[in-house]
């Protein structure tokens, strides 16, 4: 049984990529893609969510994600509520179920949650009304199921094999819920070899269970792969131990253009953002030929609104019970 | 069980076009465009698109909509789980529009169409083309030009099969049923 998924198999919330099954990845793919012309039409909006609230709660900055879920909400013609808790009575200690009942007292229809606590997105979704949908937009190191679909979305668009595929992530694994969604969209969508790169200081305990090949050596790693997903170094998620210098993470572990020479000549070069340029990656990569970064951000609308209108459409029945 | 065949069908369609070129300006600035509704009405649309050309000015690739998005029960049966993107390769503004399904029934995928169509501009006209009409619309929206009436029983569905041929099936979903009311082409 899965929480994400309602009684006759329909996908009410999205909360993780685990679970969902091949052949709903690549519906959302698909739907996306659909929507994805839109911005050349004289009116860039559809109807399917017109009168529904949507309600953007981010207990953590964001620009990308939050401002991409906006416009694809918007481009459904949903209301949009923003919530800044850096400015609401969460705060003031207002508890997560608490700011969850007010919402529901004000009548959303669907909660876009960012958490640092992995799980938060879990905890709304098995609390919520059973009319409420529930997106995960990252909830601690565990789980950014929509950036793990915009990033597939883009190698598909360069790249339609997955099987022919040899995808590298280079960097901070242990921290990203980034990679450990990536991995996940990966396989389900039977990417032939997976590849992390990275210290052994910050790769996950449980990296033998991914089903990827570990690499310690950047040089040997990046070779002949097709894709290169650079992460960034997310030193608020680090204890002073685990912290490299900049520096010299850069000179160990930064994509650079000559280690980028190691890969396939028509590898693409993919980044979550916010990049930080000559840590993890180096300038001229970031803003070369091969770098589709900014295509991401671009692909980032149409993925949200197919996971919105694909979790928002239908009658709803009950949610699975979760965990059993 | 095939109600028409192709051949019956290109004469329906012979016809059709000939009563979009008497409607239809001869020249129109910009040029009047055919636009079908996937997946059935953009066979049609192709093929009235090889009938009109050289007789009346036509933009030169067909339009294809995809009304998915704009379906009116979107909130009970949620999105088709194969949209394809609608493609308008020509500006609409001020251009006259033919509009093609293949069957017409309640009327509501017209409404759809119509919606979706001034996402992309205003066009200066929009006629209706279809090449079944089928009883019972449940929207105020009628056919300009119609290829043959028919009205099968409840719970009987028509269907287009193509590209080619173009052929025109009954399915019955029960199978107790039969018959259908066959009404006279209109004029």
């Amino acid at each position: 049984m899965n929480p994400q998924l309602d009684k006759d198999g329909n996908l009410r919330h999205l909360l993780e990529i685990e679970g969902l099954g091949r052949d709903r990845v690549v519906q959302i793919l698909d739907t996306a893609e659909s929507l994805l012309p839109l911005t050349e039409r004289a009116v860039k909006k559809l109807p399917l969510l017109r009168g529904r609230t949507v309600v953007n709660l981010f207990y953590e900055p964001s620009t990308r994600t939050r401002m991409t879920f906006e416009l694809a909400a918007k481009r459904l013609s949903a209301d949009v509520l923003n919530l800044d808790v850096d400015h609401s009575s969460a705060r003031k200690g207002e508890s997560l179920l608490d700011t969850l009942r007010n919402l529901e007292a004000m009548h959303m229809d669907m909660l876009v949650i960012r958490h640092p606590d992995s799980g938060a997105a879990h905890f709304f979704a098995t609390h919520a009304d059973p009319q409420v949908t529930v997106l995960n937009a990252g909830d601690g190191s565990h789980a950014h199921p929509t950036q793990a679909l915009l990033d597939m979305f883009t190698i598909r668009q360069h790249k339609p094999d997955f099987a022919a595929l040899t995808v590298a992530i280079v960097g901070d694994i242990a921290h990203s819920r980034v990679a450990r969604s990536q991995i996940a969209a990966l396989r389900l969508l039977g990417t032939g070899e997976i590849r992390v790169i990275a210290p052994h200081t910050l790769l996950p305990a449980d990296i033998d269970r991914l089903g990827v090949k570990v690499f310690t050596d950047i040089d040997h790693g990046l070779r002949d792969a097709d894709v290169v997903i650079t992460l960034r170094l997310q030193r608020e998620r680090m204890q002073g131990a685990d912290l490299p210098g900049s520096q010299e993470y850069f000179r160990h572990y930064g994509v650079s253009s000559e280690r980028l020479a190691l890969a396939s000549p028509d590898a693409i070069v993919m980044h979550p953002g916010p990049i930080n340029r000559g840590v993890e990656i180096a300038s001229d990569v970031a803003d070369g030929p091969q770098s589709v970064i900014l295509q991401q951000v671009t692909n980032g609308i149409a993925v949200r609104m197919a996971v919105m209108a694909l979790t928002m459409g239908g009658e709803r029945t009950a949610a699975q019970e979760p965990g059993t | 069980m095939i109600l028409l065949d192709s051949q019956a069908i290109d004469g329906l369609l012979d016809r059709m076009a000939d009563e979009l070129a008497t409607m239809l300006p001869e020249a129109a600035n910009p040029p009047c465009a055919i636009i079908g509704i996937h997946t059935g009405g953009v066979w049609v649309a192709r093929a009235l698109h090889r009938r009109l050309r050289g007789r009346i000015e036509l933009a030169g690739d067909v339009g294809t909509l995809d009304i998915s998005f704009y379906r009116d029960d979107f909130s009970r049966i949620g999105v088709s789980p194969r949209v394809r993107p609608s493609s308008l390769p020509f500006a609409l503004d001020d251009r006259p529009v033919v509009l093609v399904d293949d069957v017409l029934y309640t009327g509501r995928t017209i409404r759809a169409a119509l919606d979706e169509l001034f996402d992309f501009g205003r066009p200066s006209l929009v006629r209706l083309a279809v090449l079944v009409n089928r009883c019972c619309h449940e929207l105020p929206i009628a056919a300009d030009v119609s290829g043959r009436d028919i009205s099968p029983e409840h719970g009987e569905h028509i269907k287009l099969s193509g590209p080619a041929p173009l052929e025109l099936h009954l399915q019955e979903r029960d199978p107790g049923t039969s018959g259908i009311k066959e009404q006279t082409p209109t004029p």
